[in-house]
């Protein structure tokens, strides 16, 4: 095990130290530290290619670690396993919506509220109180009616919202969204923008990536800017977005 | 995998667990096919007579229980394996050598060691068997998927194979072993075709509802969750690996029994039933019967023997040529089946 008490975490619940990560001669993400305070909403921008998905790959155990550590609630990390971080109090959605395809709604959202342990999970039924948050949860996305309907059935937006759904069924501390608004017509995404809202309400800490700019202004608290893997940037979101090499690195105006 | 919210209905939890989907088994497809199937085989076992029927039928429940604990594999987990022929075999000659006849063997120059074990007594020993050897392999192919998993678990079934033939201190080699006993219990020997048909039936009852219940559980919902996306479902908290390796040993345990009562129903043994081959016929009784659906499985098991020993009697054709025409038949069965119905006859997933 790699876990191990790190020096105070200052009110940060999620720092990366010297984090890296390397395919072949590009570097991804490189010696990247950057620390995220506790709670409100913290977007992470960048142009294309510039690390973002990396980075929420590696905080999520996605992708291993070529280098650095990850502190997650001043629990310092070398090796982030993906099984091991809702433990940590992580979880995360995918740039390229990532469903059970060929699974119903229902049981997209019951598989990640089920016994953990397989001998318990092999006596479990569906329990009344798992089917109870299950609808909740679908009530809350607007997906009830859809149950039934395979994951592969949905529509983008539907499959996007039950991609939330699905996060929101775990009770953690920290939710990664990766490009939770791209590709949404106008009321999907006031309904994702209110999801988002709620769950900051409830006292968890949101990250996101975006590239629409007016949702990071209205949203975010907090701003990280990657260019090449590096921070290039990172505030109160107003004062970074003015800041000239922001303007010449992302927004090229 | 299907799971109702409003489980108001037990028979249709129970009718979606058996045949995969309660949606699908309204098409018109599922009931001609099976129609097909059962008509023919009872068409078949009418034609040929009571002494035929008993034996194709235990062929076909050893078949099935083979197919059936394969489908946990294939189609609930998403691991394509051909290596089960191995554990079938692991079994079958794990129920040969323990029930050694010492009367055969005294006989003999190279005899086996004589155990002489009663059948009941070994019959859990042959899943043990198989279970044991499905873990030590299982923690070395939980690294592998997709592709490479169907690669290494080719790689067992040539080595299983490899040492059936080459082991002949316990194996006896190519020359297989003779005179395995039959299930007795006291005096009572199961040596009449019929019982032997019940108790193959019996055990393909227990391996069915042991599926069913792994199937409908939580454990069998992450299974399929394996099966859709790997990394998608580890991000929640599921230990991939575990879950993977307790269905691998689960379904081996199963086939070893199957093993175990083929090697007793046949009373001989030689490497050549455990051959690369008769894994990628096992395969393809899986997709042509239906991806997780496990009477699915049990039709593709029924339509392959009815089709196996139903070209015994195409009278235009060369005895020397049956062996073969059966494979060109299947074969192009199964090219057909997944250009028009690539989900198999009673099925609702595509691999």
């Amino acid at each position: 095990m790699t876990a191990e008490i790190a020096p105070a975490g200052g009110g940060f619940i999620l720092e990366t130290r010297e984090v890296s990560k390397h395919f072949g001669a590009v570097k991804a993400v490189d010696r990247l530290s950057i620390s995220i305070p506790r709670g409100g909403m913290t977007s992470i921008v960048g142009p294309n290619g510039s690390g973002k998905s990396t980075l929420i790959n590696l905080l999520s155990g996605t992708l291993p670690l070529d280098g650095g550590m990850v502190i997650i609630d001043g629990v310092g990390l070398k090796i982030v396993k993906a099984y091991e971080t809702p433990a940590h109090g992580i979880t995360r959605t995918f740039q390229d919506v990532r469903l059970f395809d060929q699974m119903s709604v229902w049981d997209n959202l019951m598989v990640v509220l089920t016994d953990r342990r397989l001998f318990p999970a092999l006596k479990e039924r569906a329990k009344p109180a798992y089917k109870r948050r299950a609808r909740e949860i679908l009530e809350s996305v607007g997906m009830w009616e859809k149950r039934r309907s395979l994951a592969m059935d949905l529509s983008y937006g539907q499959r996007k919202l039950l991609e939330i759904g699905r996060v929101m069924a775990l009770d953690v501390s920290i939710y990664l969204f990766d490009e939770p608004f791209a590709g949404l017509f106008p009321k999907m995404l006031e309904r994702v923008k209110g999801i988002l809202k709620d769950i900051r309400g409830r006292g968890h800490t949101i990250i996101f990536i975006s590239h629409n700019m007016d949702i990071v202004r209205e949203l975010s608290d907090r701003i990280f800017v990657l260019d090449s893997g590096t921070l290039l940037a990172h505030g109160e979101v107003e004062e970074v977005l003015r800041s000239p090499d922001v303007i010449e690195a992302y927004l090229g105006a | 995998m299907a799971t109702y919210p409003h489980g108001n209905s037990r028979l249709r939890a129970l009718a979606a667990g058996l045949s995969g989907s309660w949606r699908m088994s309204r098409s018109n497809f599922e009931l001609w096919a099976n129609l097909l199937v059962i008509v023919a085989a009872a068409g078949f076992m009418l034609w040929r007579g009571t002494g035929f029927a008993i034996s194709l039928g235990t062929f076909v429940a050893i078949w099935a229980i083979l197919a059936v604990s394969l489908n946990l594999l294939v189609g609930y987990t998403g691991l394509l394996s051909v290596g089960h022929v191995g554990f079938f075999g692991i079994g079958a000659y794990t129920m040969a050598i323990l029930t050694s006849n010492p009367a055969y063997e005294q006989l003999r120059t190279e005899a086996l060691p004589i155990f002489a074990w009663p059948f009941f007594a070994v019959l859990p020993i042959c899943m043990a068997m198989a279970g044991l050897v499905a873990i030590a392999i299982g923690v070395v192919f939980n690294r592998f998927r997709d592709d490479i998993f169907v690669l290494v678990s080719f790689g067992f079934a040539v080595i299983a194979f490899n040492v059936f033939l080459n082991w002949e201190g316990l194996t006896r080699g190519a020359f297989g072993i003779h005179q395995i006993a039959r299930p007795a219990i006291g005096p009572w020997v199961f040596d009449d075709e019929v019982e032997f048909l019940l108790l193959v039936v019996f055990f393909l009852g227990l391996v069915v509802l042991a599926c069913w219940f792994i199937v409908t559980s939580s454990f069998g919902r992450v299974l399929a969750a394996i099966r859709e996306d790997e990394e998608a479902i580890a991000v929640f908290g599921y230990r991939v690996v575990h879950y993977k390796l307790a269905i691998w040993v689960i379904s081996a345990m199963m086939a070893g029994l199957a093993g175990g009562l083929f090697a007793s129903y046949t009373t001989f043994i030689d490497p050549n039933s455990f051959i690369l081959l008769e894994s990628i016929l096992l395969v393809s009784i899986v997709i042509m019967g239906g991806l997780s659906s496990i009477w699915g499985s049990i039709l593709g098991a029924m339509a392959f023997v009815l089709l196996e020993e139903g070209m015994r009697f195409v009278p235009f054709l060369p005895t020397e040529f049956i062996g073969q025409a059966r494979q060109v038949v299947l074969g192009l069965l199964l090219v057909l089946l997944m250009l028009f119905r690539p989900q198999g006859l009673v099925g609702r997933y595509k691999l």
